[in-house]
């Protein structure tokens, strides 16, 4: 079943513009990786399927329902959680007030801090400091424990090992994997195509603004996905003289 | 004793600047909005109550009820005028609410005409019963009244702030408004909340200024310049800096007012002595702010030796 679909979505930053033209579905209980270069549009097509940022055509259609027009703090309550490139936490708010912030959103569910905590067992001692004092890897685990409070159906994960010690990425990923076999959806952008591939069920592929290259992970290649993500097949076509 | 009597009444006095600059403090703290009105949302307040004492009203019932008719002022101006600017820069609130401050005080004036008023006459006694504490410390117990109301209401908006999920996502909102959409909050409804909260305390601020004093529809301003120096006095964002910010305004004109009458002969130096502390002040947190900006005192005690 189709949980979220973009059809010939286009998002601009004034004169540039970021996503063309794509299309894309997500199943229910499937992970789809966006790999791409920087300023592919990985991350604008994020923050447009999350309400963040207003795209300029096209239609993002959650759970049937069209929702191009709602505004984000109504798409948190229907069930999208976007965790934002640079986490974006709270700052001046401890650990447990980014969690509890998140209720706003109405949806309750098995996510309460509790269970965030479990599930990220290095939140525990640290529940009353400022999310100003926290580590990376800290804060990018309260980053996700906080889109994870509005007991998302669709999660939205953008560049989650931007930045961490090579410890910390194992740890958010040991996480992330365990919420994708309970059966979470998730959308997640990914610099590190070996992470990539090895996480999610579906591919696809950005180059400036278009999707490229989408297929299921078992079937594509790494050289393919490589191809893709620089853009050689176009410059091969074009007499190879890149 | 004379001093003292100078300091209590500059505490008491505080507990007003306070009141009267909690909103301006909270809007700009939320939505970074300078509002160039507040003086004269006072002012507007204190004609409502105005208003319906000169219909028999008691002045307190009819502060209950200017209460939440200012509050959806506030709401409205956001949700209306303000929200708009925001959207194109942190100038065009300014812009805005000075705009709306001259109308305030026209509008005022079209209807009032430039006579003062006063809401003394409509609390009966309490405009000039006094304690006395000594035989030469008398407070007023208006002045009491309205510092326990100040200090109750930041109490509360304190609390308010810190404990309950409305107060969280204020603070959330404050810091980042993108974010906290996208965590399900409304920021243009926070927004309008604070707006809201910002307006009624202000004109529950006008109300004791009209009660403790004359009032006149082009009085707004000289309000807003006391708020302004509580809240800078204070430290911005701060609530019980803002409490604080206006004892040391009270106290200084007081003090400011007793030695210019007994050792100058000259009786106006309450203003200018408020005006030099909140002057002071502001310059002794930019040497502070310069000195470590440039790596901190030693260092910059090591360059000039």
């Amino acid at each position: 079943m189709t949980l979220l679909a973009v059809e010939h979505l286009d998002a601009r930053h004034g004169l540039l513009q970021a996503v063309r033209e794509v299309s894309l579905e997500v199943s229910a209980g499937g992970t789809l990786a966006l790999v791409g270069a920087n300023g592919a549009g990985k991350t604008t097509l994020l923050r447009a399927i999350a309400g963040a940022h207003r795209p300029a055509a096209g239609r993002i259609v959650f759970e049937g329902a069209d929702i191009t027009g709602v505004p984000a703090y109504r798409r948190a309550g229907m069930g999208i959680a976007l965790v934002p490139e640079g986490r974006h936490l709270f700052s001046e708010l401890t650990v447990e007030e980014n969690l509890l912030v998140a209720r706003s959103s109405g949806r309750r569910g098995q996510w309460t801090v509790d269970s965030v905590v479990e599930a990220f067992p290095m939140l525990g001692p640290l529940r009353k400091k400022r999310a100003r004092t926290l580590s990376g890897g800290e804060q990018q685990a309260t980053a996700i424990g906080r889109a994870l409070m509005t007991n998302p159906k669709l999660l939205l994960l953008d560049e989650v090992s931007l930045g961490l010690a090579p410890v910390a990425v194992e740890a958010v990923y040991r996480c992330l994997r365990t919420l994708i076999e309970g059966g979470a959806t998730i959308l997640l952008v990914e610099q590190d195509l070996a992470r990539a591939m090895n996480v999610a069920s579906r591919i696809a592929c950005m180059l400036e603004g278009r999707i490229v290259l989408e297929g299921d992970a078992g079937e594509l290649t790494r050289e393919q996905v490589t191809e893709a993500y620089f853009g050689l097949r176009r410059a091969g076509g074009n007499g190879g003289s890149a | 004793m004379i001093w003292a009597n100078q300091v209590v009444q500059g505490v008491l006095l505080g507990g007003y600047y306070a009141l009267l600059a909690s909103g301006l403090s909270l809007m700009f703290g939320v939505m970074r909005i300078i509002n160039l009105a507040h003086g004269d949302l006072a002012v507007l307040g204190a004609f409502l109550v105005l208003v319906m004492t000169d219909h028999g009203v008691s002045a307190f019932v009819a502060l209950a009820a200017v209460l939440p008719a200012m509050a959806a002022v506030g709401w409205l101006l956001q949700r209306t005028l303000l929200e708009r600017g925001l959207r194109s820069g942190a100038l065009v609130p300014l812009l805005t609410t000075f705009g709306l401050a001259i109308v305030i005080q026209n509008l005022l004036f079209e209807k009032f005409g430039a006579n003062v008023r006063s809401l003394g006459p409509g609390i009966g006694t309490l405009a000039y019963d006094s304690w006395t504490i000594t035989t030469q410390i008398y407070v007023a117990k208006l002045a009491v009244l309205i510092f326990g109301v100040a200090v109750a209401l930041l109490l509360g908006l304190q609390l308010v702030l810190a404990r309950t999920p409305l107060g969280r996502a204020l603070r959330a909102t404050a810091e980042d408004p993108d974010t906290a959409e996208l965590v399900g909050i409304n920021s243009r409804a926070v927004y309008a909340f604070a707006a809201a909260i910002a307006v009624a305390t202000v004109a529950l601020a006008g109300a004791f200024y009209g009660m403790r004093t004359t009032f006149a529809p082009y009085d707004g301003p000289s309000q807003l310049i006391f708020a302004f120096e509580a809240v800078v006095i204070g430290g911005l964002g701060s609530l019980w800096g803002t409490l604080l910010g206006g004892i040391v305004l009270g106290v200084s004109q007081n003090m400011g007012q007793q030695i210019g009458q007994q050792f100058f002969n000259n009786s106006e130096w309450f203003l200018p002595a408020g005006h030099i502390v909140f002057l002071a002040v502001l310059a002794g947190r930019l040497v502070v702010a310069e000195v470590a900006a440039r790596g901190g005192v030693r260092t910059v005690l090591g360059q000039s030796a």
